[in-house]
């Protein structure tokens, strides 16, 4: 079972599970046929206290517990620092506590993932990135293994500066305020399926903290 | 072996807790049994911050989660255990830098379900008193005065009991006692972090050369603020001083001014501190935070403790420092005196007052 975990935009966590992977492990129950269980909240504010409640929303629902976790896949953003901060720290310590492996995946691919059933490429993901700036990721289309293939981003831009277009051809916009850990773990199974190098587990910041450096001293007396 | 194992399936004999401390610029773990310290593994980003002159929390919290996973995994080789060994899982939840908090928080959780043991969101403040219980010559006595000096923290409290009464006698009203520091050094043009460098600045200069102001302890603020520090006026004074040197053409006696400022924050400390003891009737004082690596300091409450007839304790420096062992003890603390676990929807919280030991 693949427990995944989402906080670049509020909180998303899910299980995804196979009947075959879940064999031995349950005499029954959720797990007996294989499937699915997500949880989320978009309290973006909320990120460090409700993340223990849906991973053990999501662990309950599956009829599992957490000894069955084969991999932990995480969601490396693009997202605001904080919140995205939470959500890596809780992957790599419950995989670290299980001992199974960290599997990271770029947060706007679960984003296309979706939006790909519905649009065709290249199309252009945007999320809001704060400070009147967006993280945006261009995709092409499904690639063979169902899997969204990133040709451009992540990046960050002003919004008058969204690349209009791709290899010539106008882009389709793709605002999205949610990501889905389901879609996450899907794509994170579609890898591990195809043998596919997961990247690198890196949380995708994409600017640099706001530091000032110290000036002279000032003056205390006039 | 006989375990004591409580209804609720916790060890609370001699539980084995892992802690996790990630207030600041530490990212600490610790782990211990019972009052058994086998691991206290730190990883500072302070070398990242020197340039700016200071914590820079965002860089910290960066550093956090860079660190966290492999300072859980060394603590754990250290102490010789198997993750899946620990009965329950500690964590600072508070006070400090939010955002850093939050990846101590997080990782805890996750371990914690992991592993399905129990987890403790427990105060960093009582943490670095709960530190006390793992020094050799035994444990705490009550009640106790503790002060508490850092780069973040000033703070007195009377603890009657570690795990469940903690009271805040009073703490700064602007800076903290180690910022006083840093900011003093950039006045003498000494690099970040400044207590080491003032107190070797200091080496051979007069304490006595200027008398610079001790911080609310006129008569006046003995109301108000008997228990209560201010540095921010002793740093502007310190920098007036300098500046009507230089303005003159005149050299700044460098370790005369270090000395003389470091006396200053050392005395206003030890004062008040020995002033809570005799006034509460409490002949005990703790020390802890980083500070406690000013020697001056250890040396002056030594001496007016001594005169004073109040046992001084001093843990061992990676203890004052904030550190995930302390997390740990007093998690263990917790545990053994027979504290429910925290409910799984604990937050960070910067402010947490001292009061408030455990989240229940």
């Amino acid at each position: 079972m693949l427990l995944a975990i989402d906080t670049s935009a509020g909180t998303s966590v899910a299980t995804l599970w196979s009947a075959s992977s879940s064999a031995g492990d349950s005499e029954g129950g959720a797990a007996a046929g294989g499937g699915s269980a997500e949880a989320s909240s978009t309290n973006p504010m909320a990120h460090a206290e409700v993340i223990g409640e849906l991973i053990a929303e999501v662990l309950g629902a599956s009829g599992l517990d957490a000894s069955a976790v084969t991999g932990v896949v995480a969601g490396v953003g693009p997202g605001p620092f904080t919140g995205l901060r939470v959500g890596l720290a809780a992957a790599s310590a419950f995989a670290l506590g299980r001992q199974v492996a960290l599997l990271p995946v770029v947060s706007h691919d679960a984003i296309a993932l979706a939006a790909l059933d519905e649009a065709s490429g290249p199309l252009l993901v945007v999320t809001d990135a704060r400070r009147k700036e967006l993280y945006w990721s261009i995709y092409s289309g499904l690639n063979a293994h169902g899997l969204p293939e990133r040709v451009a981003g992540p990046s960050l831009s002003k919004p008058d500066d969204l690349p209009p277009e791709w290899n010539g051809t106008p882009v389709t916009r793709w605002d999205a305020a949610e990501v889905s850990a389901g879609l996450l773990a899907r794509i994170a199974q579609r890898m591990l399926d195809a043998g596919l190098e997961f990247e690198p587990f890196e949380p995708l910041y994409l600017r640099s903290p706001d530091v000032t450096m110290p000036g002279a001293v000032k003056r205390v007396n006039s | 072996m006989l375990m004591a194992v409580n209804e609720d399936g916790l060890n609370r004999r001699e539980p084995l807790v892992l802690g996790i401390e990630s207030s600041c610029d530490e990212t600490g773990v610790g782990i211990v049994r019972g009052r058994k310290l086998l691991a206290n593994v730190i990883a500072s980003s302070m070398d990242e911050h020197a340039r700016y002159g200071g914590v820079v929390p965002e860089v910290a919290a960066r550093a956090h989660l860079e660190a966290m996973a492999p300072t859980i995994r060394e603590a754990v080789t250290t102490a010789g255990i198997e993750l899946d060994d620990i009965d329950a899982v500690a964590v600072a939840n508070g006070p400090g830098l939010a955002g850093a908090l939050m990846v101590g928080v997080g990782a805890a959780k996750a371990l914690a379900l992991a592993l399905d043991k129990p987890i403790f969101a427990v105060n960093h403040l009582v943490g670095h008193v709960g530190a006390d219980v793992l020094s050799p010559e035994g444990q705490l006595a009550y009640p106790q005065v503790a002060l508490l000096v850092s780069g973040g923290h000033t703070s007195l409290l009377l603890v009657r009991d570690l795990t469940s009464d903690v009271e805040l006698l009073g703490e700064t009203v602007d800076d903290a006692a180690g910022e006083a520091f840093d900011k003093v050094a950039r006045i003498l043009g000494l690099p970040y972090p400044g207590g080491p460098q003032i107190d070797r600045a200091a080496a051979d200069g007069d304490p006595k050369a200027i008398r610079f102001p001790r911080g609310l302890s006129q008569p006046k603020d003995m109301d108000a603020h008997r228990y209560d520090f201010s540095f921010s006026g002793l740093k502007t004074a310190v920098a007036r001083w300098v500046e009507v040197r230089r303005d003159a053409g005149e050299p700044v006696p460098l370790a005369d001014v270090a000395a003389s400022f470091r006396e200053a924050v050392v005395d206003v400390l030890v004062s008040k501190a020995i002033a809570a003891c005799t006034d509460l009737g409490v002949p005990r004082l703790l020390l802890g935070g980083g500070v406690t690596a000013n020697a001056r300091l250890r040396e002056v409450a030594a001496e007016r403790c001594g005169a004073a007839g109040i046992e001084l304790r001093v843990p061992e420096f990676s203890l004052c420092t904030d550190n995930g062992a302390m997390i740990a003890a007093l998690g263990a603390e917790l545990i053994m005196a027979g504290a429910a676990p925290s409910p799984l929807s604990f937050g960070a919280d910067s402010t947490l007052p001292a009061t408030e030991i455990c989240v229940s």
